[in-house]
């Protein structure tokens, strides 16, 4: 499938997607496909992922935000999920889904931080 | 079938679970009937995600089978809370304490789904049986 379904912004060289309203599987899993396909040909350093109108996340949405992460990771690029509501952060911790190897922030702006952050360190000229 | 207290005279919704855009409506009827008893945010977002994983449960396991959500307001004393019932007639579960532990699975998933579940709502009771199908009903008390 090609099509894509949520708007993609590129600022530099981080793509920003926000996720709203209601997510039915389907459209979780386009959407996983669409980014991944968006940093490969973008060839992005980095890309956001604003979960603040997503007013549930449950452990499937949360499963495949990790692995869109994951693969961002494997296209040579830096993601972060960002945004994340405190009802929902608590939900998910008592239900129980690993979340904690990913890279989050309160909100977008922190999040480009974090992003140039891991590049950073990913360069090494972080480094002493 | 749960000592959850009594329903109120509100027409319960019931409605069936053939696809995923039934996940959708139940996370819906759920957020609908949360505001409707006054629970604050936290313990809806709860009760809401609770019923996903029940629904995705349904479609997982009984696939092919009926599998039908009923969700009404309940009351005790001075108490409202909502109260979802996800009954199916799938294979039914074979190891009903396995399944209420987090990490198992017959399926290759997480095994969050009941185990998690439970930890989001007040209250939550599970029939099955091999061959005779699931029922799950939690309940989520307004605070």
């Amino acid at each position: 499938m090609t099509e894509d379904v949520v708007p993609v912004m590129k600022i530099g060289d981080t793509l920003l997607v926000a996720l709203h309203g209601d997510l039915d599987d389907t459209t979780v899993i386009q959407i996983e496909e669409q980014l991944t396909r968006e940093v490969a040909r973008t060839g992005a350093s980095g890309m956001l992922i604003d979960v603040s109108r997503l007013s549930v996340v449950d452990s499937f949405i949360a499963r495949v935000l990790a692995r869109i992460v994951a693969m961002v990771r494997l296209l040579g690029a830096q993601a972060a999920v960002v945004g994340i509501q405190p009802a929902v952060a608590i939900t998910l911790v008592e239900l129980g889904v690993p979340m904690g190897h990913l890279d989050t922030a309160l909100n977008a702006e922190q999040g480009l931080a974090l992003l140039e952050r891991l590049r950073r360190a990913d360069t090494g000229t972080d480094r002493p | 079938m749960t000592a959850a207290g009594a329903v109120t005279d509100r027409e319960p919704s019931v409605f069936d679970i053939l696809d995923e855009s039934d996940l959708i409506r139940v996370r819906k009827v759920l957020r609908t009937e949360a505001e409707a008893v006054g629970l604050n945010l936290v313990d809806a977002t709860k009760l809401i995600t609770a019923g996903s994983e029940l629904a995705r449960n349904i479609l997982n396991y009984a696939a092919g089978h009926r599998g039908r959500v009923t969700v009404e307001q309940v009351q005790r004393q001075s108490r409202r809370g909502v109260r979802a019932t996800f009954a199916d007639d799938g294979p039914g579960i074979e190891d009903i304490d396995a399944a209420l532990t987090d990490g198992f699975s017959t399926r290759g998933s997480m095994g969050l789904g009941l185990p998690g579940a439970r930890r989001l709502v007040d209250d939550m009771t599970l029939t099955s049986a091999a061959g005779s199908g699931t029922t799950v009903v939690i309940v989520k008390w307004q605070r």
